[in-house]
């Protein structure tokens, strides 16, 4: 796994490629089918669809018969692959997902864009804080906070042929150039970005750039910080929790979701009965978004690695 | 329709009603009122439309039935029992712990069952996404979908039906079985309908509304919706809740009923005294 992290903002939009993706995968499997709610166009899936209907599915905007519609496919031998905003994908098709997904054993895949601070200029209703919760509740999911482009392409071609409910959170826009393309990442394993021996940031999607921003900031300062890469949120790669908590004994988990029910959550609910290391976060308090531009959105909502550095200092004093 | 296939499913929906009060002998109570209303039409299906092979319940180019009134799960275990799905004895382990037939339809757990449902509106949205996979597949399979009145409330069922007659699904048959009533009372005092027929005729469904408890205009009506086109099936199924049994038919809240042994019983040989 070559990691070409220099902090530097990868030219191409996740938007793009989800739709390149996706498109590719209908070429390479025809069992594999894609559904939407009126998003298409968001991700440019809407012209290929339309010269393939037999798999783009357009739904219209009606979130919850599309999850239906998806397990059904899935009942007669498909693979789907739905997308719609992260709020959609998540709060609004809860019990759709949990029950004609999850409890029926339909596997299907479900693509919510714009989580937390990245759905920007929707604001405060399309700002989903709270859609990890969610998923993770569903037992046996897979919970993924997308990272980069190759990330973003390996987690799509695994989560086709993997069984149950699989949930990816994915913004539409750029991020920072993490892996070298090509670069495969399993599903489940976290993945050490930087070793470090006093201090473990633990992130996932946007936060993971932030983190290594803030490592960086805490090298000139003296302080050795570990950057861990949990982009699979669940099933939680537990050992690489415990790991890295004994190893420095101070932890900082950075997330764009809120404190209740994410990595957090899942982390503590990890070391809990270990007692080995002091945690903290970085994630968005007990409330509601907000529309504005994301580097706004990121200081309103404490999401910089200026916060993870202070987090991390406080947790050291 | 011929005299003897008449008789032989009026008299297979008589079987189902018996099978449907053993469960609930067995288990002291259950979904009752819903079951029975439904009872007819699931006689002529399984006894006369559906494509269906009892020793290969996962043939894929099956006809499947999606029960959305999820409740009325012990009227079709009946009806797969007596097909020969599972031994008929299995019908006395409704709800019992680790059963097979539990109060809702589950689609990994009872042989013949094509799909799980429970929460209401979710099984109109799952049976259109099978009739959409069967004409993507190329299969001629058709998808039977059984909704109640009462679950009409539920605003993903016209998300469903908007849907299937966009994607002119006519391999998809709706059952709306009107019983008139639901959990807490009358469908027209809790949450009025108003006139389905024209609500589902105007979804773009082609669409007819027969005594529904009536074994051959349930018959004549399943065999008209054989002739494909390009929009979805309804038949409006005008029923009694509890149908079969007075004392449940005149009973104000019927929809579950626990009463004793005794009580099943009697009703029981009230039905079993009409095999004869």
């Amino acid at each position: 796994m070559e990691l070409i992290y220099d902090g530097s903002m990868d030219s191409r939009l996740f938007k793009d490629i989800l739709g390149k993706t996706i498109r590719e995968l209908s070429e390479q499997d025809s069992d594999f089918i894609y559904l939407d709610a009126d998003l298409m166009s968001c991700i440019g899936t809407g012209a290929w669809a339309c010269e393939n209907p037999d798999r783009g599915i357009n739904c219209g905007i009606s979130e919850s018969n599309m999850i239906g519609v998806a397990c059904g496919l899935a009942a007669t031998g498909f693979k789907p692959m739905v997308h719609t905003f992260g709020p959609f994908a998540s709060r609004r098709v809860f019990d759709q997902v949990f029950l004609s997904a999850g409890y029926a054993k339909n596997d299907i895949t479900v693509i919510g864009t714009d989580p937390g601070v990245t759905a920007t200029f929707n604001g405060g209703t399309h700002m989903p804080f709270e859609d990890v919760a969610l998923y993770r509740t569903i037992p046996t999911a897979t919970v993924i906070d997308i990272t980069d482009v190759p990330m973003l392409i390996s987690v799509l071609k695994q989560c086709k042929d993997l069984p149950g409910v699989k949930y990816i959170r994915v913004g539409r826009k750029n991020a920072a150039k993490m892996f070298a393309d090509g670069t495969e990442t399993p599903i489940g394993p976290a993945i050490t970005l930087r070793e470090g021996k006093d201090i473990a940031i633990f992130a996932c999607g946007i936060m993971v750039h932030e983190a290594m921003q803030a490592a960086n900031k805490l090298a000139e300062q003296g302080i050795d910080a570990a950057v861990v890469n949990f982009f699979t949120i669940k099933p939680l790669d537990a050992e690489a929790v415990k790991k890295y908590a004994r190893q420095c004994g101070n932890v900082v988990v950075a997330e764009n979701h809120s404190r209740i029910g994410g990595l957090y959550s899942a982390v503590c609910e990890t070391l809990a009965r270990e007692n080995t290391a002091k945690i903290d976060v970085v994630a968005v308090n007990d409330e509601y978004g907000e529309v504005g531009p994301q580097d706004y959105l990121q200081k309103r909502f404490g999401l910089t690695a200026e916060h993870i550095v202070e987090t991390a200092q406080a947790l050291l004093k | 329709m011929d005299a003897t296939l008449k008789k032989g499913l009026e008299r297979f929906a008589l079987e189902i009603r018996i099978g449907v009060l053993e469960q609930m002998k067995a288990r002291g109570f259950g979904h009752v009122g819903g079951s029975l209303s439904i009872t007819d039409a699931l006689a002529v299906l399984y006894g006369s439309q559906m494509r269906v092979d009892p020793k290969n319940p996962c043939w894929a180019e099956r006809d499947k039935l999606v029960c959305s009134k999820g409740h009325a799960g012990p009227a079709v275990y009946a009806a797969l029992a007596l097909k020969g799905y599972f031994p008929y004895e299995m019908l006395k382990t409704l709800n019992q712990p680790g059963t097979s037939l539990p109060s809702h339809c589950d689609r990994n757990k009872t042989p013949g069952v094509d799909m799980t449902t429970g929460s209401l509106g979710q099984g109109t949205s799952l049976a259109c996404g099978m009739a959409l996979g069967e004409k993507l597949r190329g299969h001629d399979a058709r998808v039977f979908l059984v909704v109640g009145d009462g679950e009409a409330n539920e605003g993903q069922v016209w998300e469903a039906l908007m849907f299937a007659a966009a994607k002119k699904l006519s391999n998809l048959v709706l059952l709306l079985d009107v019983n008139g009533k639901q959990l807490d009372g009358c469908t027209k005092d809790i949450l009025d309908t108003l006139d389905l027929h024209a609500k589902v005729e105007a979804f773009g469904f082609d669409t007819v509304s027969i005594d529904g408890n009536d074994i051959e205009l349930v018959y004549n009506a399943l065999e008209r919706t054989r002739q494909g086109g390009d929009k979805p099936y309804a038949i409006v199924l005008n029923t009694v809740k509890g149908k079969g049994i007075a004392a449940v038919e005149q009973a104000k809240s019927n929809h579950s009923m626990a009463v004793s042994t005794d009580q099943w019983n009697e009703w029981l040989l009230s039905l079993t005294a009409q095999l004869d």
